[in-house]
């Protein structure tokens, strides 16, 4: 087992954090470590994911818990330190209730879950999961979230859109973010966004679950592939 | 409230209020060698009812093939296993959650996902899918489209939260199940032979633990009362009786039960479900041949002041019973804490042969175990085809009515129909690429497809059931169910390998559900020995009546296939000039079709004979003409026939192209189009098979005929007769009942 650690968060009720584990293994230059919510130590990996799923359930509010777990609090301190962190889904969703990004999600306009392959476009390529992908380019990645309507007050918004820090968005397959292409009715079609450093990075979609052609999409290995190597 | 206190004399009315009837209650006495008090009356009526007995049912059950050399684990444990190579096994079941979802649409619904979930995973297993098998009403009812959202977000929200895809499935939609919709939940979960674990609680001496959620008053007699009567208008004071799903402790359950079956903590694990800590702890001892012991003071509890009676027959979620590892109980303590649940010693495994239940050292229930699970009654009686049957299968329409409609136009109202067109909106609910095995989920074919992690090998999982066909003959109506099932997973390359079943019918203390009932599995039971597809687990579902009638008889079929390489699943694809091709005869048969009953609205005549030798061997031509490459896609022909499958067909091509059908003849279309005639395929053929496929076809002595072409015209034409536009046919097809949920106020 050679190649950077890379943690793999796991809350109760995280679901998505084998699929990330073996997003992570099948990187090369990466090496996937399980992290156990009640721990207090990082065990010197290098890179995080907080992967997708229902952590404590999504009870009070997606992320809204998990947050103020014993492992986040290392969490926060090593992604202000600028490292890499990654997440996912319901991890995106921690992020933004850990303060680590701005905004929230809300739940999805039509109100139900949305489950599909999702046309997204890369709208920055200044970050560490985004540096194998060219600006404008599309991929595919599916979606499965009930709550991925991303808010935020409309400075923060110009802000974000501003300085380049929007890095994902919904778009149909011509590439454009219309409003039919928006599976949960996020402002402007926000996908996924930046920290300021850009070192954190939070999505709805699921570039773990486009790691193989044979399931639909491989897209999602240049995420993988950039984290490695900002880990290296 | 209802008083369930110990001391209640055991009156006449009481037995009578308990669904026992009196010679029941005699047969009790005597395996008692005394009367019985309270509790072990309700006991005796939970064990003893059809749900968690099988009085009515279990003797016809014997006749289901249930072995073969794949056969890991067959039907009597919590779920059935097959073999698919490389060490692996799958487990899978599936069960009805229909008289809750009748009364709480949600919660009925996502403790029917929860429930079969565990069966899996106490197994050992890893739940790696789901299917949903759905009946409903007519969408044009409020009531029915408030049943439909709410169960479609019951399954959703438990199956999505949980990380089990749910993968496939099937929604029906007709007037027979208004007052009494459908709900069965399959699940298929994946281990090592080696980690298989029973339901056994062995080894006298050893300790008995709850493992998971406390025992609330929820669910009190929902197997003896709500599954095994009738729903009337009075049905709705029994949503007390429907358990509240919690999805995020049944995940950590999950983990929990999985680790400690991999740490050999537990010498036996079994699902707290139907009729609770009761059916649990007298089945575990019953398959290991002991006794048992349980203090019901010490089982952890959700509000103070249950009786004995309640913490036996409570039937709260998320709850496992496990028998320990004598030298490993301290493991055991520490998995629980890891998963932040409870787990709690409530009694001990003993040699007597006794189901003893005590509080604070008083003797509450003292009663042989076969008694409650051996000895359940057994009803078998002799009935005759009933009357209906003649009058349905005699009532067909005469050819001038049949010959009246036009044709294209009956093709867009079967698009349209409700139970025919595209289910997007419902899967779109769903998660179905969690775990990253999907290689074709909903939507993509009749069959699911996916990777069995680890390997290169593909299951291919479907559910199917025709509840008119079996209305109008029960023995074909079973049949077809199972042939169905076989065609589907033909279609995407798989090979049969098991069968669970969920037996869906009316009372069958009435003599024409009986009839159908018995007649169901004798067609099924046919249909699985021509396919060599055993039936490892399944569930009776009986009482499914409304005031205004019984159900339809609906056995639902859920199968598994391997598809020894994923290399050689369907290709895909399509072009301009790819031949279509007809496996097996012209169509004719209108009868207990979806033409008949979608766009004449009558539910009449004999569904399809079956030829069981011929739809086998077409089955095993279609797969290896998939796995070959020779059809890049394989539809078989069912509800609404040929028309209805080649423009499904067409809708699976690139967005452009288009495809041409030829009939045979252009009067009297209407068998060729809409006929549901059995053992028939539509292929798609690339160019360059043609040939090919020429020769294996006129060798293996088939019937067959290219039907037609994909065109670059974006159209569904058929010649001589009509054409729509593709786009147009589509749209209508995949937006229909989004259209009508979305549209329309919902009401209760």
């Amino acid at each position: 087992m050679s190649g950077a650690p890379i943690g793999i968060v796991r809350f109760p009720g995280t679901n998505c954090d084998q699929d990330v584990f073996d997003a992570v293994a099948a990187t090369d230059g990466a090496r996937a470590v399980w992290l156990w919510h009640k721990e207090t130590d990082l065990a010197g990996v290098r890179g995080i994911v907080l992967a997708g799923g229902f952590s404590y359930g999504d009870y009070l509010r997606a992320g809204a818990i998990a947050r103020f777990s014993p492992i986040m609090e290392r969490v926060i301190r090593f992604a202000e330190a600028g490292g890499p962190v990654l997440g996912i889904c319901n991890g995106f969703q921690i992020l933004t209730e850990a303060g680590l990004l701005p905004g929230a999600l809300m739940r999805n306009a039509r109100l139900s879950f949305v489950c599909r392959e999702q046309w997204l476009r890369i709208d920055s390529d200044d970050t560490a999961f985004t540096r194998h992908f060219q600006r404008g380019q599309l991929v595919r990645f599916p979606v499965a979230h009930g709550e991925g309507n991303y808010v935020a007050d409309e400075e923060t918004l110009d802000r974000l859109e501003g300085e380049g820090r929007v890095v994902f968005r919904y778009v149909d397959e011509t590439g454009a973010a219309t409003a039919v292409a928006n599976p949960n009715g996020s402002a402007r079609n926000i996908a996924g966004i930046a920290g300021e450093r850009r070192n954190v990075v939070g999505l709805m979609p699921h570039p773990d679950r486009a790691m193989s052609l044979l399931v639909g999409s491989d897209d999602g290995r240049g995420v993988f592939r950039g984290l490695a190597e900002a880990a290296a | 409230m209802t008083v369930t206190l110990p001391d209640t004399p055991v009156t006449t009315e009481v037995v009578a209020a308990h669904g026992i009837r009196p010679d029941e209650y005699e047969r009790i006495v005597e395996l008692l060698e005394r009367e019985p008090n309270f509790t072990e009356l309700g006991v005796f009526s939970l064990m003893w009812s059809e749900h968690c007995g099988y009085k009515y049912s279990r003797a016809w059950l014997s006749e289901f093939p249930s072995g073969g050399p794949q056969v890991v684990q067959g039907p009597g444990e919590n779920a059935g296993a097959v073999d698919v190579g490389e060490g692996l096994a799958v487990v899978f079941k599936m069960e009805s959650h229909n008289h809750p979802s009748a009364i709480e649409p949600y919660q009925g619904a996502a403790t029917g996902v929860g429930g079969i979930l565990r069966d899996v995973f106490t197994m050992g297993a890893r739940p790696i899918a789901m299917l949903d098998s759905l009946r409903f009403g007519s969408l044009d009812d409020p009531h029915v489209r408030y049943l439909f959202r709410h169960v479609v977000r019951g399954v959703g929200d438990y199956g999505n939260c949980v990380g089990v895809p749910t993968v496939g499935g099937e929604v029906v939609f007709d007037d027979a199940y208004e007052g009494n919709p459908l709900v069965n939940a399959m699940c298929v979960g994946l281990l090592r032979h080696e980690d298989l674990m029973r339901g056994t609680a062995a080894g006298p001496g050893n300790a008995v633990y709850v493992l998971g959620a406390s025992t609330g008053r929820d669910g009190i007699h929902g197997a003896s009362k709500l599954a095994s009567t009738e729903l009337s208008g009075d049905s709705a004071e029994s949503r007390p009786t429907v358990q509240i799903g919690d999805p995020f402790t049944e995940k950590l359950l999950l983990e929990a039960t999985l680790e400690l079956i991999a740490s050999a903590a537990a010498i036996g694990v079994q699902d707290m479900g139907a009729a609770g800590l009761t059916s649990s702890s007298s089945e575990m001892a019953a398959r290991a041949g002991t006794g048992i012991e349980i203090d019901v003071g010490l089982v952890p509890r959700r509000e103070p002041g249950m009786t004995p009676y309640e913490v036996l027959l409570s039937e709260s979620q998320e709850r496992m019973l496990v028998v320990a590892r004598p030298d490993q109980e301290e493991a055991l303590l520490a998995i629980a804490d890891k998963w932040d649940l409870p787990c709690t010693r409530v009694g001990s495994v003993t040699s007597d042969h006794l189901w003893r239940i005590v509080e604070d050292g008083e003797e509450v229930c003292r009663i042989p175990v076969a008694a409650l699970v051996e000895e359940v009654p057994r009803y078998v009686r002799e009935v005759s085809e009933p009357p209906y049957l003649a009058d349905v299968q005699a009532r067909e329409p005469g050819p001038q009515t049949v010959a009246s409609v036009d044709p294209m136009g009956a093709l867009e109202a079967l698009l349209s129909a409700s139970t025919i067109a595209s289910k997007r909106w419902v899967w779109e609910q769903y998660d179905h690429h969690v775990q990253t095995n999907t290689i074709l989920g909903p939507g993509r074919a009749h069959a699911a497809l996916l990777r069995i992690p680890g390997t290169r090998r593909g299951l291919a999982i479907t559910t199917d059931g025709n509840g008119r066909y079996a209305y109008c003959d029960p023995r074909r109506g079973g049949s077809l169910a199972v042939v169905e099932a076989a065609r589907n997973l033909a279609c995407v390359g798989a090979l049969p390998l098991g069968v669970t079943d969920c037996l869906n019918f009316g009372n069958p203390e009435k003599d024409a559900v009986y009839y159908q009932f018995v007649e169901a599995v004798r067609g099924i039971a046919e249909a699985c020995r021509a396919f060599e597809a055993p039936v490892v687990s399944g569930n009776v579902s009986f009482y499914n009546e409304s005031p205004a009638a019984a159900i339809y008889p609906t056995p639902t079929i859920g199968m598994v296939g391997l598809l020894e390489d994923l290399e050689d699943r369907p290709r895909g694809g399509g072009a301009a000039g790819d031949s279509v091709v007809l496996l097996g005869s012209d169509g004719t048969h209108l009868g207990a079709g979806s033409f008949l009953a979608e766009v004449l609205q009558v539910v009449a005549g004999r569904p399809p004979a079956v030829d069981l030798a011929a739809e086998r061997r077409h089955a095993d031509l279609v797969r290896m003409l998939v796995r070959e490459g020779r059809a890049a896609l394989a539809h078989d022909i069912g509800d609404g026939g040929l028309a209805v499958a080649a423009a499904e067909l067409c809708f699976a091509l690139p967005a452009e192209l288009g495809i041409e059908v030829e009939l045979p003849r252009e009067d009297g279309c209407h068998g060729a189009m809409f006929g549901e005639d059995g053992a028939r395929y539509l292929l798609l053929v690339p160019a360059g098979e043609l040939a090919g496929l020429h020769d294996v076809l006129t060798a293996s002595g088939a019937p067959w005929r290219v039907a037609g072409r994909v065109t670059d015209r974006g159209l569904v034409s058929f010649a001589g007769i009509g054409e729509r536009s593709r786009a147009e046919l589509q749209g209508r097809w995949e937006t229909v009942i989004e259209e009508r949920m979305e549209t329309m106020e919902e009401e209760r």
